[in-house]
C-alpha cells in the first residue's frame, strides 16, 4: 500500500504539469520499484559476470592469483592452439548434426502425435520424460549403455551376428563423436517435438480439407500448408535448440570429459577444463568469450524469427 | 494475444481430423503412425528401463550376460539402494538439492512476479526494451558465465556453500519466469484492473487481490519449471562446490560415486534413478503446466 503512495523524486516539479505527466512520473517510479529485485539479481549475477568474463579474457588470472592485463595474449595463444581449433570444429559439427537430427526426428514425432490417436495425452506425457530428467543422470545411463565391454547395444548386435567384438563407443574419436550426438539427440527430441506439436495444433484443419478437396497429395499439403505455417515456430524452436546444443557441457563432461584425445571437446568443456581444474581463469574466460559471436548470430536469428511471427499473426508489435 | 486466438482453432481441429482420418486404411495407419511411434517410444524410454533394471540387479548378474538375460532380473535386490542411502552421502546431496532448488525457485518467482507485472502492466518508460532484455538474458547460457561467476562467488566469500547456488541459480530462473509470467499477465483483461483502480485499490492491492489469483496457473507453471531447471543444474554446482557435504545430486553422483576403474553400475544407476524421481513425480502431477510453460516460452 505504501508502494503507490511513495512519491518519485521529481514529483514536485512534475506536479505543475498535466495530470498525465504526473501519472507517468509515478508510473516510472513504481515500475522501477517493482523491477528492483529482479534487476539487482540480474545486474549482479548476470550482467556484471558477463562484463567480468570479457575482462578476464584479457588478463592472465589464475585461481588464487590476481592477474594483470595482457591484451590479446590469450586470444593469440588460442589462435595457435590446435586443441582450441579442434574444439571449435567439434562444437560446430556436434551442433550441426545434432540440430538437424533433432529437427527431422522431432518434426516427424510431432506430426505423428498430431494424428488423432487414442491415449494422446499419455504419449505426450511419456515422450517428454527424457527432457525432464536431469541431463547428468540420464547421461550416466548412456555411459552405461556405451560401456566398452558390457554395452547392451554391442551385446544385442553380437547376438544378432552383426558384429564380432563389442563396439568401442567412447574410445574411438569418431565413434565417440557420434555417440555423444546420439545421446544429445535423444534428450533434445522431446523439446522439439512438443513445441512443434503446439505449433501444428494452431494450423486450422480447414486449410488441409480445402487442399485435399482440390486434389493435393499429403506431401503437397505438408509442403505447401504445414511447413509455411510452421516456419516461424520452427525458427524459434531451432534457435533455442542450436543455442543449447552449442553451449552443451553436461553430456560431454559425463560421457567423455572431452576425450579420446580431445575428439569430443566442445568449447564449453574446454573452457571448463582450462579454467577450473587447469586454474587458468583468464584463458578459460577467453574461450567462453569466443563462443559469443556464434551465440549472437543465433540470438539475432531468433529475434527476427519472433518479429516475423508476430507480423504474421497480425500482432501490433 | 496469440494464445487466445489459437485456442478456438485448436478445439475445432480435433473434430475435423476425425472427419478426415477415417479415409486412411488400417494397414496404412499401422505403418505410418503406430510403427514409428512404437520405435520412438522404445528409444526414448529404453535408457530409463535400463537404469531401473540395473539398479535392482545383483552384482553377479550385472555383467554376466551369458548366464542371465540382460533384459530381465532374476532375484531383484535392494542392496544398491541401501548402499546408496546408508553408506554414502547421497541423502545429504538430495537434501542440498531440495534446499537449493526450493530457495532459488521462491526467490526467482517473487522477483519475477514484480518484474513481469511492472513490464506488462505498469508500462514504465522503456518497459518494452526491458522485456526484450529479459528475453535476451534468458538466452545467455551458464557455460559462458561460470568462470566469472566462480570468481565473484569466491570474492564474496560464499564459495563452497549452498548460498552460492541459491544466489546464482536465479540468474537463469528469473529471465525464464519473467518471460513466462509476462505472457500470463498479458492474457488477464485490463478491465479488471481498471475497475479495481476506480474502486480505489492501490497497485499493491491490484497485484495481490486481482492479478495473482488469476495468474495461479502461470505461477504453478513457472514454479515447477523453475524447480526442474534448478534441480537439473550442473555446471554451477560443479564449479562452486568443493566439499562432499555441500554437493547436489548430479554433482555428487558423478564425482563421488565414480571411483577408479571398477564402476559400481548398480549404485550409480540407483543414484541416477532416485535423483530423477522427484522431478518425474512432480512432472507427472503437472504435465499440462509443463507443456504450457515449455511451449509458452517459445510461443510468446
Amino acid at each position: 500500500m505504501s508502494v503507490s503512495a511513495a512519491p518519485p523524486p521529481r514529483a514536485s516539479r512534475a506536479s505543475r504539469g498535466s495530470f498525465f505527466e504526473r501519472l507517468s512520473q509515478s508510473r516510472n517510479g513504481l515500475g522501477l520499484l517493482f523491477m528492483l529485485p529482479a534487476a539487482v539479481f540480474l545486474l549482479c549475477f548476470l550482467t556484471y559476470p558477463l562484463g567480468l568474463g570479457a575482462w578476464l579474457g584479457f588478463t592472465d588470472t589464475m585461481i588464487g592469483r590476481p592477474g594483470i592485463f595482457v591484451g590479446l595474449e590469450n586470444y593469440e595463444y588460442l589462435f595457435r592452439d590446435r586443441v582450441f581449433w579442434l574444439s571449435v570444429f567439434n562444437t560446430l559439427f556436434y551442433t550441426a548434426i545434432a540440430s538437424i537430427l533433432k529437427f527431422a526426428l522431432g518434426l516427424w514425432l510431432a506430426i505423428i502425435l498430431n494424428e488423432n490417436l487414442p491415449f494422446k495425452t499419455f504419449f505426450r506425457a511419456v515422450i517428454l520424460l527424457p527432457w525432464v530428467v536431469p541431463t547428468v543422470l540420464s547421461a550416466l545411463a548412456f555411459w552405461w549403455i556405451y560401456d566398452s565391454q558390457f554395452s547392451i547395444i554391442s551385446w544385442v548386435l553380437m547376438q544378432l551376428g552383426f558384429i564380432d567384438a563389442p563396439i568401442n563407443f567412447l574410445g574411438d574419436p569418431w565413434n565417440a563423436r557420434f555417440s555423444v550426438i546420439a545421446a544429445n539427440v535423444w534428450r533434445g527430441i522431446p523439446f522439439v517435438a512438443i513445441s512443434l506439436l503446439a505449433g501444428l495444433q494452431t494450423i486450422p484443419a480447414s486449410l488441409h480439407e480445402a487442399a485435399a478437396l482440390d486434389g493435393a497429395t499429403s506431401w503437397q499439403r505438408f509442403r505447401r500448408i504445414t511447413l509455411p505455417l510452421l516456419t516461424p515456430i520452427i525458427a524459434v524452436v531451432m534457435t533455442f535448440s542450436v543455442l543449447f546444443t552449442f553451449t552443451d557441457f553436461q553430456l560431454i563432461y559425463v560421457l567423455t570429459k572431452g576425450g579420446p584425445v580431445n575428439a569430443t571437446h566442445l568449447m564449453a568443456t574446454l573452457s571448463f577444463q582450462r579454467g577450473i581444474p587447469g586454474g587458468a581463469l583468464g584463458e578459460g574466460a577467453a574461450i567462453a568469450v569466443a563462443m559469443v559471436p556464434f551465440l549472437l548470430a543465433a540470438i539475432l536469428f531468433s529475434f527476427f524469427g519472433l518479429q516475423r511471427r508476430k507480423w504474421q499473426q497480425g500482432g501490433n508489435d | 494475444m496469440s494464445k487466445t486466438a489459437s485456442e478456438p482453432a485448436g478445439g475445432h481441429l480435433t473434430d475435423d481430423v476425425v472427419g478426415m482420418s477415417h479415409h486412411d486404411t488400417t494397414a496404412r495407419r499401422i505403418l505410418v503412425v503406430w510403427l514409428p511411434l512404437a520405435c520412438f517410444m522404445f528409444v526414448l524410454l529404453f535408457p530409463f528401463y535400463w537404469m531401473a533394471i540395473t539398479a535392482v540387479k545383483p552384482n553377479d548378474q550385472l555383467t554376466n550376460y551369458a548366464a542371465h538375460s540382460p533384459f530381465w532380473v532374476v532375484d531383484p535386490t535392494l542392496d544398491h539402494i541401501k548402499y546408496l542411502l546408508f553408506e554414502t552421502s547421497y541423502p545429504g546431496w538430495l537434501w542440498n538439492t531440495v534446499i537449493v532448488s526450493v530457495c532459488s525457485t521462491v526467490i526467482a518467482l517473487a522477483a519475477s512476479v514484480f518484474a513481469a507485472y511492472a513490464i506488462e502492466r505498469i508500462r514504465f518508460t522503456g518497459a518494452r526494451v526491458t522485456g526484450l532484455l529479459v528475453f535476451l538474458a534468458y538466452l545467455i547460457p551458464p557455460s559462458i558465465l561460470f568462470i566469472p561467476l566462480a570468481f565473484i562467488v569466491f570474492q564474496v566469500g560464499i564459495f563452497d556453500s549452498r548460498l552460492a547456488l541459491i544466489l546464482t541459480y536465479p540468474t537463469f530462473l528469473i529471465p525464464f519466469c519473467t518471460w513466462l509470467l509476462m505472457g500470463y499477465f498479458r492474457s488477464i483483461p485490463f478491465e479488471l484492473e481498471e475497475s479495481a483502480l476506480v474502486d480505489g485499490a492501490t497497485r499493491w492491492q491490484i497485484l495481490t487481490r486481482v492479478i495473482l489469483p488469476l495468474a495461479v496457473p502461470g505461477l504453478i507453471s513457472a514454479g515447477i519449471f523453475a524447480f526442474t531447471l534448478a534441480w537439473n543444474e550442473f555446471i554451477y554446482a560443479l564449479t562452486f562446490i568443493q566439499s562432499s557435504e555441500n554437493k547436489t545430486v548430479p554433482v555428487g553422483v558423478l564425482t563421488e560415486l565414480v571411483r577408479g576403474d571398477v564402476y559400481e553400475w548398480g549404485s550409480l544407476m540407483a543414484g541416477a534413478l532416485i535423483g530423477s524421481l522427484p522431478v518425474v513425480i512432480l512432472y507427472s502431477f503437472f504435465v499440462d503446466y509443463y507443456v504450457s510453460s515449455m511451449t509458452g516460452a517459445v510461443k510468446e
